[in-house]
C-alpha cells in the first residue's frame, strides 16, 4: 500500500513537471537548440576548421559531445531550480507537504523531471548536430549512463539551490558563478593535455571535466580521465547530494516556517 | 475518538514571536466546530501546525488517534485542508491541479479525474475545467480549494475562513454543501469572521485571542451567556425626550430612532404594551448588532484587560525587584 501510494505520487510529480516544461517550450527546449547551432557553427565550423585534430577527431567532432553534455547539465539543473523554487514561491508546495508522501519520492519526482528534461534537450541538441557532421557512437550505453548520471546530479544540486534560494536572483547566481565557469574549464572545448602541467592537475579537480569526459568516452571512444573514475566520482557526488537533499527536506528548511 | 486533538501546543516563530502560548482543543468526530477569533489571534497558526505547514515549537496534535508527529503518514490521510491564503498553481488547469493532488495522496489517475469531475460538478466549476487557475474569480478559487480538499475523502476537512470575499448566493450554498458533507460524516472546522455564520452551521466553538483559548464550549451554552440584546425601533413619530420605559433603559439616536435594553428573558409583548400606551408607534425593528458579535467583543475585551492588568503588575514587580 505504501509502495504503491508513493509511486502513484511520484509518477504524478513526473507528469507534472514533463507537462511543465512541454508547456513552456520555447523557454525551454528551443533556447539550447539555438544557442548549441550558434557554437557549432561558429567554434566547429568557422574556427574549427583552422585547428588541428584533437585525438585524430576534427574539432567539430571532438566539442560535439561537450557541447550535448553542457547542454544536459544546464538544462536538468535549471528545470529543477526553478520549478522547485517556483513552486515554493508561489506557495503549491503546500500541496506537498499536506500530503503524506514520502520526502523521497518528492526528491526522485522532481530529479526525474530534470532528468527529462536534460535527456530531452540532448537529443534535440544531438539531433541539431547532425546538420554539421556525423559522428558514429562508440558506445550507446555508456553515452546513455553518463548522461543520466549527469543529469541526476544536476538535477539535485538544482533542487539544493531551490530549496535555499530566498529570491528569483539566487537561481541565478550558482548556473552563473558556478556551473557555468566549471563547465567551460571542464574540457567542453579543449584537451587538458593542451594545458600546463599545472593547470592540468587542477583542471582534475573539477567534477564537470569527468562527466565530460565520461561522454565523450561513450560517443568518441576517447577521454581525459577513465571511464571508471569518472563513473565512480559522479554516482559518489548523486549519492552525497542526494542525502544532502533528503535532510534538507526532512528538516522543512527553506520550505516550512 | 476525537477527530483532532490539540496538546498544550506552542509556538514561538523565528522572530520571536509567541503565536501560540499552550493550546488544547478537542474536537469529536462528526463534529461541526468553528474556531473564532480576532485578526491574529493564531487561527491560522494552529490549522497551518495541524497540516504540517508550520512547525510547532512544543506540544501534540493528534489526529484520529494517529500523532502527526510520530505517525505523519497515518495522520495526514484523514485530513483535507482549504488554507486561508491561495496556494495553487495559477498556471495550471484547474482540473489538473485537483487530479496532482489526489496523485499525491496515492490515488490513480483514472479514478482521481472522475472524482475532479464530481467535485468540479457539485461546486459549479466544471465549465471552468480546462481553465488556467489564475483566470478564475476570487470565489470560484475559494470552491477550487475546497474540491481540492476533498479529492482523497478526508474524514476531517479543516476551512481557514471559506468565505470570505464570496458572495451571498455562494456562501449560501457553500453553507448547505458543507453540512450535507458534516451529515455524511466528515468532521468540519471553520474559522471564519462572520459570527452568524458559525452560529447557524457550528454545533461547537473555540474562541482563541493572542495565543489562548479563551471560551471552549457548545453554541447553545455560548448563546445562553447573552445577557441582554439592544433593539433598534424605527418611530413613525418623532420625539423629542427620551420616553421612560419602565425597566427598559432607552437611549435616543434621532428623532426616530429609538433604542432599547432587553435582558435576556424579557418578553417583548410588555415592552409594546409600554410602548403602545406612549402612543409611540414603531414602523420596523432591528437588532443593534448580531447578538453573537457583542458577545464575542465584551469576551475579547475581558480577555484583554484580565492580560493588561497581569503585564502591568508585572512590571511593578520588576521595578520593586
Ligand atoms: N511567519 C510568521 N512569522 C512571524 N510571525 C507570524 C508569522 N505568521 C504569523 N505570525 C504572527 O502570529 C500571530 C498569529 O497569526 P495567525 O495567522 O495565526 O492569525 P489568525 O488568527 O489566523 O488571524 P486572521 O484572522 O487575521 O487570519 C500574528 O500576530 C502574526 O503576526
Ligand atoms: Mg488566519
Amino acid at each position: 500500500m505504501y509502495l504503491k501510494d508513493n509511486f502513484t505520487a511520484y509518477k504524478t510529480i513526473v507528469i507534472k513537471e514533463i507537462l511543465r516544461f512541454s508547456r513552456i517550450w520555447i523557454q525551454t527546449i528551443i533556447p539550447p537548440a539555438v544557442t548549441m547551432g550558434l557554437y557549432f557553427v561558429i567554434f566547429g565550423q568557422l574556427i574549427g576548421s583552422q585547428l588541428n585534430d584533437i585525438d585524430n577527431y576534427s574539432y567539430m567532432d571532438y566539442i560535439v559531445p561537450g557541447l550535448i553534455i553542457m547542454s544536459i547539465i544546464t538544462n536538468s539543473y535549471s528545470n529543477v531550480v526553478s520549478s522547485f523554487y517556483s513552486t515554493k514561491f508561489h506557495h503549491h508546495i503546500e500541496e506537498l507537504l499536506i500530503s503524506p508522501i514520502a520526502n523521497f519520492t518528492i526528491l526522485a519526482g522532481y530529479v526525474s523531471g530534470g532528468v527529462a528534461r536534460g535527456l530531452i534537450v540532448g537529443v534535440v541538441v544531438t539531433l541539431v548536430s547532425l546538420f554539421f557532421t556525423r559522428i558514429e557512437i562508440h558506445s550507446f550505453a555508456v553515452t546513455l549512463l553518463i548522461a543520466v548520471l549527469t543529469a541526476t546530479l544536476f538535477s539535485l544540486a538544482g533542487l539544493i539551490n531551490a530549496i535555499f534560494a530566498k529570491s528569483f536572483d539566487d537561481i541565478s547566481i550558482v548556473p552563473t558563478f558556478v556551473l557555468t565557469p566549471l563547465t567551460y574549464l571542464g574540457g567542453v572545448f579543449y584537451s587538458i593535455e593542451m594545458l600546463p602541467e599545472f593547470w592540468q592537475n587542477i583542471s582534475l579537480f573539477n567534477p564537470v571535466l569527468y562527466m565530460v569526459n565520461g561522454f565523450r568516452m561513450g560517443m568518441l571512444g576517447v577521454s581525459d580521465a577513465s571511464l571508471l573514475t569518472a563513473i565512480m566520482i559522479i554516482i559518489g557526488f548523486i549519492l552525497m547530494l542526494g542525502s544532502i537533499c533528503l535532510w534538507l527536506l526532512h528538516k522543512g528548511i527553506g520550505i516550512k516556517k | 475518538m476525537n477527530a483532532l486533538e490539540i496538546k498544550n501546543l506552542r509556538k514561538t516563530y523565528s522572530n520571536g514571536f509567541e503565536a501560540l502560548k499552550g493550546v488544547n482543543l478537542q474536537i469529536k468526530q462528526g463534529d461541526f466546530f468553528a474556531l473564532l477569533g480576532p485578526n491574529g489571534a493564531g487561527k491560522s497558526t494552529i490549522i497551518g501546525i495541524s497540516c504540517s505547514l508550520i512547525n510547532k515549537t512544543s506540544g501534540n496534535v493528534i489526529i484520529h488517534g494517529h500523532d502527526l508527529h510520530k505517525k505523519p503518514r497515518q495522520a495526514k490521510q484523514h485530513l483535507g485542508v482549504v488554507p486561508q491564503e491561495f496556494n495553487f498553481n495559477v498556471f495550471e488547469p484547474i482540473e489538473e491541479i485537483l487530479v496532482n493532488q489526489a496523485g499525491y495522496y496515492g490515488i490513480e489517475r483514472q479514478e482521481a479525474f472522475k472524482r475532479a469531475e464530481i467535485y468540479l460538478k457539485q461546486l459549479e466549476l466544471w465549465d471552468k475545467r480546462r481553465e488556467m487557475a489564475r483566470n478564475l474569480s476570487g470565489g470560484m478559487k475559494r470552491r477550487l480549494m475546497i474540491a481540492r480538499a476533498l479529492m482523497h475523502h478526508p474524514k476531517i476537512l479543516i476551512l481557514d475562513e471559506p468565505t470570505a470575499g464570496v458572495d451571498i448566493e455562494i456562501r449560501r450554498t457553500m453553507w448547505a454543501f458543507l453540512q450535507k458533507l458534516n451529515q455524511t460524516g466528515t468532521t468540519i472546522i471553520l474559522t471564519t469572521h462572520y459570527l452568524e455564520e458559525a452560529e447557524q452551521l457550528c454545533k461547537n466553538i473555540a474562541i482563541i485571542d493572542q495565543g489562548n483559548i479563551i471560551k471552549d464550549c457548545t453554541m447553545n451554552n455560548l448563546l445562553s451567556e447573552l445577557e441582554h440584546e439592544c433593539l433598534v425601533l424605527n418611530l413613525k413619530t418623532s420625539l423629542k425626550t427620551v420616553p421612560q420605559l419602565e425597566a427598559y433603559p432607552a437611549s435616543l439616536i434621532d428623532e426616530k430612532t429609538l433604542e432599547v435594553q432587553i435582558k435576556k428573558n424579557d418578553s417583548l409583548n410588555t415592552l409594546f404594551q409600554i410602548l403602545t400606551k406612549l402612543e409611540i408607534e414603531v414602523l420596523s425593528m432591528r437588532n443593534k448588532s448580531n447578538r453573537l458579535e457583542q458577545l464575542f467583543l465584551d469576551l475579547v475585551k475581558k480577555e484583554h484587560h484580565v492580560q493588561q492588568q497581569g503585564s502591568s503588575t508585572g512590571i511593578v514587580n520588576v521595578f520593586k525587584r
